[in-house]
């Protein structure tokens, strides 16, 4: 006797011909493809600006300063002036552009994966207004602490508040995270406008503005190094995660089944992107929805396990930052805008949209 | 299908057990959801955990997979105390399959299968060929390699579990644990699902399912667990255990315990006059 019925039972003597993913192009293909794409960007937005600069001539500026000579392979020789345009104006504004787009665009990626909120994003969970507060606090109370330690101690601060307030008020949902969120952002924007009125050094209203909406005007070569920086020693690692972000997909009990350490895990990660997030604001201000959108697109077009969506994220974060910060220096010349308004007015419909995709699943 | 139920119909703590869960406690708002409860489950065999709602089934289930952390007790399985492992080496022995509502996971169903893989793959390293073709062999088990390149969130509720069950599968588990297998499911998908973990009990695997359809339970469980308000009211071979008086007792229904016509297990059939 048994208990069979006398539905099939396929076995694994059936199967048929083991298949690989046809999902389109390779990876490989994609991060080639975006890399190529990036140094283009890094080049050409370099020659974008009021004094008209040739591509060849960027490249003979890098070469002048890496100890090439100037018209080695195939750049052109330049002015000192023009040089100094490219290469202690331009070139580091466009790459800390960049660092913070890769930056931002990770740090979403790992929040959105981490908390399964599709809406989390180091702007709205409140963590970059928590790090231009202590980066402000920092540089205008003249607090003996390391720029880039003081953001990461109010990005930390930030989330901190943000996840506190959501879980006390119930579950962790995602609109209930975001609200939390915007209550912890105004409340720290306000006391970084508060510091740097007070302070009133300058251009207070500009001051406020640039760490409100984010600017890249005052980027030179140190702010390269603290985003690259930041990317190279907590960016690459996080890009490590894929396989263990991609254990989150069903929740904390199946990755916790699957050998996830779910809290530390947790933990770990979410103090990383605090970091990277504090590193980025601590040199462009809060440039919102940078981590929100990027990712999404991404997932569009690439799926979504992480392992795919990390790199190409941070890839794709760096080209449109560049590009948009670009247009922000560029477009109403010679006036400048705040670079956050730029990716507020392509950010925000997209953050719309999600809220009316999230709200139909639910 | 090898005939299963030979070595259930003599008590099944008598035998060497591959599964001795003892005295597993669990407190949840500081009360006790489980009270001292033990398993005791033969290697290969088919275990169901049944009781009324609220009874702490899944509790007991992600008290053996080690997702909740027991207050007291040990989990002995081949030897050695799961709850003493680390939580990877752990995960290459227990596999849950559990129900999930949403369904916005934005993967084809190889990916999640490949999930599986997790406890066997490197944190940093990518997957090989024997962990693709050990995602392709479970799918094939389960019968939806036709569906890899799919959309998870496409599939209909059997079909997901389906994929549940291959993803449990591809852990590579010697104990496969099943939270409520075939709810929401349509008769057809709750049979072919239940086929499909004796397919793996005949296989070796030892399976534990918590379920709410008695006669499912009856139909393709060796020994059941009857758990009511943390505690085991019962266990043993099937057809001593499912007793009207213990239906009577334990869920407070009145039903007629019959002797199927073909497979010589019970049947119950509740009195709904």
């Amino acid at each position: 006797m048994t208990g069979t019925t006398a539905i099939d039972v396929p076995t694994a003597g059936t199967a048929p011909p083991r298949r690989r993913s046809a999902r389109g192009v390779p990876t490989s293909v994609w991060v080639v493809g975006l890399s190529v794409m990036l140094l283009a960007s890094l080049v050409l937005a370099v020659t974008f600006g009021p004094a008209d600069i040739r591509p060849t001539e960027v490249w003979g500026s890098i070469l002048g300063h890496l100890g090439f000579s100037p018209t080695a392979l195939g750049g052109e020789a330049l002015s000192p002036l023009r040089d100094g345009i490219v290469w202690e104006l331009r070139m580091p504004r466009v790459l800390t552009a960049a660092a913070v787009g890769a930056g931002l665009a990770l740090s979403g990626t790992v929040m959105q994966a981490i908390t399964r909120n599709p809406l989390a994003d180091p702007y709205l969970l409140g963590l970059s207004s928590g790090a231009s507060l202590g980066a402000v606090a920092v540089i205008l109370l003249g607090l003996g602490v390391v720029l880039p330690v003081a953001a990461f101690a109010g990005a930390i601060l930030a989330l901190v508040a943000t996840l506190g307030l959501a879980g006390a008020a119930g579950s962790l949902t995602p609109t209930r995270t975001v609200l939390a969120g915007l209550a912890v952002s105004s409340f720290f924007g306000a006391l970084t406008s508060l510091i740097i009125f007070w302070s009133a050094t300058g251009d207070t209203y500009r001051e406020i503005l640039s760490w409100l909406l984010g600017s890249l005007s005052g980027a030179r070569w140190p702010a390269v190094a603290i985003g690259i920086g930041a990317l190279v020693i907590v960016g690459i690692p996080l890009m490590l995660t894929g396989r263990t972000l991609d254990a989150f997909a069903f929740g904390d009990t199946a990755a916790s089944a699957l050998g996830i350490g779910v809290n530390l895990t947790r933990w770990i990660l979410l103090t990383a992107t605090a970091l990277l997030t504090g590193a980025m604001v601590s040199v462009s201000g809060s440039i919102g929805f940078v981590g929100l959108i990027l990712p999404h697109a991404v997932r569009l077009v690439a799926g979504q396990r992480n392992r795919v969506v990390l790199p190409l994220s941070a890839l794709a974060g760096a080209i449109f930052l560049v590009w948009i910060d670009t247009g922000a220096r560029t477009l109403f010349d010679p006036r400048e805008l705040p670079v956050g308004i730029l990716t507020a007015v392509v950010g925000a419909p997209v953050f719309a949209l999600l809220l009316l995709k999230s709200r139909r699943i639910s | 299908m090898t005939d299963l139920t030979t070595n259930t119909t003599t008590d099944a703590v008598a035998n060497a057990s591959a599964l001795a869960a003892s005295r597993l406690s669990f407190r949840r708002d500081g009360k006790l959801v489980i009270d001292g409860v033990d398993v005791s489950v033969p290697v290969g065999s088919f275990g169901a955990v049944i009781g009324p709602n609220g009874a702490g089934k899944s509790t007991l289930l992600h008290l053996l997979v080690g997702t909740l952390p027991a207050e007291s007790g040990a989990v002995l399985f081949d030897g050695s105390d799961l709850l003493e492992l680390r939580r990877r080496d752990r995960a290459r022995i227990v596999a849950l399959s559990e129900q999930h509502g949403d369904g916005d996971t934005g993967l084809a169903v190889t990916d999640v299968v490949m999930l599986g893989r997790t406890p066997h793959i490197g944190r940093f390293a990518s997957e090989g060929e024997t962990d693709r073709r050990i995602v392709a062999d479970a799918l094939a088990a389960v019968g939806m390699s036709p569906f890899a390149e799919r959309s998870f969130d496409t599939l209909s509720g059997g079909e997901r579990q389906r994929v549940h069950l291959a993803r449990a599968l591809a852990q590579q588990p010697r104990l496969l644990l099943l939270d409520e297998p075939t709810n929401h499911l349509d008769v057809r998908a709750q049979l072919s699902l239940l086929s499909l973990v004796r397919a793996q009990t005949a296989a070796g695997i030892t399976a534990i399912a918590a379920l709410h359809d008695l006669n499912i339970a009856a139909a393709y469980a060796d020994s059941v667990i009857v758990l009511s308000a943390g505690r085991v009211i019962a266990a043993g071979n099937v057809a001593s255990v499912l007793t009207s008086e213990l239906i009577g007792d334990v869920y407070g229904v009145r039903a007629d315990v019959l002797t199927h016509p073909r497979t010589g297990r019970p049947l119950i059939a509740f009195d709904t006059t």
